[in-house]
């Protein structure tokens, strides 16, 4: 299409898109800025992956990025799963963060999500979907995702969905899918401990050739 | 120009009447503690006279109440006090000639922290004149701001504006119904009028308030009481009003409503200075509207901000609102495994190998164990009601799972608490 023929209005909006940068914040992981710089800050970053693939840990040590800028982050927690021991050894700062436990009901998360979308000045919005039935995820109206895109357009807001099946479909601009490379248990038995695990986040959306590894360091 | 009226050794007696006069005056009058008040006399000269005429008719109608004191009259309220708490009788201060009346005075006349007085005693200082002789900058650097002021204090050029106290008035309105009503859009309507009266009262105090409360009479002869606290000062008439809709939408009066009274609890305004390298936050009123209709959802005990409480129970954490200042949390030098929990917990059937689990079977999650690691015997508060004890264990099953499983003591039953992710 010759772009001459596009209104001046729309030629002027879709040139603003492309000279505009997209501000990142980081996820704290080196290897994994090194090869996506980060999370787009006015868009939606979907990390998906089976249960054991590091996703929780790589939203940990994303929340713990922000709050250490300073920012509000809300993490819309599904299932009532979120540990906020583990996200304060993470580095997370839990006076910056919002906790809505949604007790299983992800409708309740999706409008709890929406809401604070529109409210605006948080830093970070984790929608956590894992371990919800993929019957009700499978179920969200793909209208949701365009409207969480919409409100967070423009705004400094990082808007996260962790689960296990990609639901975000084409509204998320990063798409991370993540799988754990393998667990240390570290002694010899009977006295052994959870050492470690490594985990790779492939960025399947912009494609990358190859994952990036992260090591996750138990508590114990 | 203010005056300061200071009694010595006033009592309750003394202080009251003290009040009492200064509003004779004027309705603006400053409490300084026991037995002192400050107030505004620039708008009597016209009415009285110059300042030795207002001084003199202060303590005429002090006399008549049978109270005997010092007068100081100032140009700036820190100054007329002073002169009031340390000169006998009446002292007028012309301005620019504070520190000619006020100089000799020690330094213990002033409100000084011990740690600043040991400091100034150890340079030599012992009056206000050689205090405020001090450069400026090398007392806010050496002694920080409040060091600054006392020496504004000492020069007698304090320019603070009075702090008079509240008025007595009321922030409570009342609305008696002609018909009862049943539906709440009729009762917001009577209930904005009641807003809009008290928060313009709030407005013309400087005040705002931080707590409302709702009565309800109803026609069935009772009462229904709403209160709704704010975890802000505010006066913003339409948001409260919002507050108010949503309460009253979760817990409607069970009968229609005869009368109304609105009260609410003036406190100071909240004055926030932001700042250009602070990263944006929610707007309080905005970021309270969505929490209320968030927590409407789902539930008052499940919105907030997450705080870890100070025992080894597991999953012991307690919800709070958010913080406007946190400290700082040190990054951890590698990212951390994380853990999500199951909620409720998984009941399950392990099976044991040399005391070690080896398979398990539960609702959603099975499989032959990989890897084990524990047991991590555990308990606490034995002496609740609610005590735990348990031998956890962190198992790899073949399916890919990496889960905290855990044997509760002494009933012998088998958890899985969540999965690390």
């Amino acid at each position: 299409m010759n772009a001459a023929a596009i209104p001046s209005h729309i030629l002027s909006e879709l040139q603003w898109r492309q000279e505009h940068d997209v501000e990142m914040l980081g996820t704290g992981l080196h290897e994994l800025d090194a090869a996506i710089e980060g999370c787009p800050r006015g868009r939606i970053t979907a990390i998906s992956g089976p249960v054991s693939s590091g996703r929780t840990s790589l939203l940990h040590s994303i929340l713990a990025e922000a709050s250490r800028l300073g920012e509000y982050c809300a993490v819309i927690d599904t299932m009532n799963s979120f540990d906020p021991a583990s996200a304060s050894e993470a580095g997370v700062n839990l006076g910056r963060i919002l906790w809505i436990r949604c007790g299983g009901h992800p409708d309740h998360a999706i409008k709890a999500a929406d809401l604070l979308a529109h409210a605006g000045g948080f830093g970070l919005i984790a929608l956590d979907l894992c371990e919800a039935p993929a019957r009700l995820t499978r179920h969200i109206p793909i209208s949701w995702w365009y409207r969480f895109r919409r409100a967070i357009e423009n705004t400094p807001t990082v808007f996260i969905v962790l689960e296990t099946e990609p639901s975000a479909k084409g509204c998320a601009s990063l798409f991370l899918e993540m799988k754990r490379d393998h667990t240390e248990f570290t002694g010899t038995r009977p006295f052994q401990y959870l050492d470690r695990a490594q985990f790779q986040a492939m960025p399947r959306k912009p494609m990358r050739p190859t994952p990036s590894r992260f090591e996750a360091h138990a508590l114990r | 120009m203010y005056a300061a009226i200071y009694i010595p050794s006033a009592g309750p007696r003394e202080c009251a009447e003290l009040a009492e006069v200064a509003k004779t005056f004027s309705p603006l009058v400053e409490h300084s503690g026991a037995g002192a008040v400050i107030l505004p006399v620039a708008p009597l000269r016209k009415l009285i006279g110059p300042p030795h005429q207002i001084a003199s008719e202060i303590s005429r109608r002090s006399a008549e109440r049978g109270l005997t004191g010092n007068i100081g009259i100032a140009s700036n309220p820190d100054t007329a006090l002073l002169a009031a708490r340390n000169l006998p009788g009446i002292t007028i201060i012309p301005r620019g000639a504070e520190s000619k009346y006020i100089g000799h005075f020690r330094i213990e006349t002033l409100p000084i922290d011990p740690a600043t007085y040991q400091t100034l005693e150890g340079w030599g200082i012992r009056t206000l004149e050689d205090f405020s002789v001090l450069p400026d900058d090398g007392i806010l650097e050496r002694l920080g701001p409040a060091a600054a002021y006392l020496q504004q204090l000492a020069r007698g050029t304090s320019d603070r504006p009075l702090k008079p106290a509240p008025l007595d008035v009321p922030y409570e309105g009342r609305f008696e119904l002609e018909h009862e009503v049943a539906l709440l859009e009729p009762l917001l309507f009577i209930l904005s009028r009641l807003m809009n009266e008290l928060t313009a009262r709030l407005e013309s105090q400087s005040m705002a308030t931080a707590a409302l409360r709702v009565q309800l009479d109803l026609a069935s002869k009772q009462l229904f009481h709403r209160e709704l606290q704010l975890p802000f000062p505010t006066r913003d008439a339409k948001m409260m009003l919002k507050l108010l809709q949503l309460e009253l939408e979760a817990h409607p009066p069970p009968a229609p409503v005869v009368a109304v009274t609105l009260a609410l609890t003036p406190v100071e305004p909240r004055i926030v200075q932001h700042s250009l390298y602070v990263p944006p936050s929610p707007e309080p009123e905005k970021l309270e509207l969505t929490l209320t209709k968030i927590r409407g959802m789902v539930g008052a005990a499940n919105a907030g901000s997450p705080r870890l409480l100070d025992t080894h129970r597991p999953g012991a954490w307690a919800l709070g609102p958010l913080e406007s200042v946190v400290a700082r949390t040190p990054l951890p030098g590698k990212p951390r495994l994380a853990f999500r929990y199951f909620s409720p917990v998984l009941q399950a059937r392990v099976e044991l190998r040399n005391e070690r689990p080896a398979r398990i079977f539960a609702q959603t999650v099975y499989g032959n164990v990989l890897e084990a690691a524990g047991p991590w015997r555990t308990s606490g508060d034995w002496w609740t009601l609610d005590p735990w004890d348990r031998d956890d264990w962190d198992i790899g099953l073949n399916n890919g799972g990496l889960y905290r499983i855990y044997l509760k003591r002494p009933a012998e039953a088998w958890f899985i608490e969540g999965a690390y992710d």
